[in-house]
């Protein structure tokens, strides 16, 4: 510990959920992890496959309900269009910044040298192909392959 | 803070970069380089004047603006400053370090 000073080497971010502001979050976090220099991957899993998938990935939405950051009570986040009107003000608000849309910030990440893993169990519980998916994924695999992906001093876990 | 980079007295900050441009020449982003373990080719030298010349214009610089530069695509951007391309090439190019996350 006090030759490596715990340094963070590596960031193995699971990202388990398709909601655009935990996307967002899974990828922001492997962008700037790069930035630093710092290695990053993600295990995409469960729902958050979606993310990932060609035919999904451009139609993910911010979560109304359940939400208590968006403000607003439960009951009317449920409203038909809520979802859809609170995804499209985030959208606006994202440009403002500069922030890229799904697509291409997977284009970026994998750039960046970024591993794009699927997990192998989400993936046939949801009966999705590799074919199904976007084509800069490293491969698909088992938490234990994604475990020894995180060999090493300096490696941190996330859960997104 | 002043530092003495390729013999001469310059202006950084707390991290190491330049805080007058002024005092920028190609021995001092030359120094920087090396001491961040960055070999200097052409390329790099292209990269760095870009970056200075979008300094000039007050550009705020981020990964994705440079990547759509048509000047080098991210992955040769990694390539050329492979521990953290950002904060190392603006830090040899001897303009500050970009806030941003992307």
């Amino acid at each position: 510990m006090s030759e490596f000073n715990g340094e963070i080497k590596k960031m193995m971010i699971i990202l388990s959920k398709a909601t655009l502001e935990n996307v967002y979050a899974a990828f922001v976090l492997a962008n700037g992890a790069r930035m630093e220099g710092i290695q990053a991957e993600i295990f995409f899993t469960f729902f958050g496959l979606e993310a990932l998938h060609k035919k999904k990935l451009e139609h993910l939405h911010v979560a109304t309900v359940g939400n208590p950051a968006m403000h607003m009570p439960t009951m009317l986040g449920g409203l038909p269009g809520m979802e859809a009107l609170a995804t499209s003000m985030m959208k606006k608000e994202m440009e403002k910044i500069d922030m890229p849309d799904i697509h291409e910030f997977l284009d970026i990440l994998v750039a960046s040298g970024v591993k794009l893993w699927a997990c192998r169990l989400a993936m046939d519980m949801f009966h999705y192909k590799k074919e199904d998916m976007y084509e800069g994924l490293s491969d698909i695999i088992t938490v234990g392959d994604f475990y020894k992906q995180g060999t090493g001093l300096g490696t941190h876990m996330l859960f997104v | 803070m002043e530092k003495m980079i390729a013999g001469k007295n310059v202006a950084v900050n707390e991290e190491g970069y330049l805080t007058d441009f002024s005092q920028w020449d190609k021995t001092v982003g030359e120094e920087i380089a090396k001491e961040n373990d960055v070999t200097l080719t052409p390329r790099h030298w292209e990269v760095i004047s870009y970056l200075q010349g979008e300094h000039k214009n007050q550009t705020a610089l981020s990964i994705r603006k440079i990547g759509k530069s048509n000047v080098v695509d991210i992955k040769e951007f990694y390539e050329l400053f492979p521990n953290g391309p950002l904060k190392i090439s603006t830090k040899i190019a001897g303009i500050p370090k970009p806030v941003s996350c992307l």
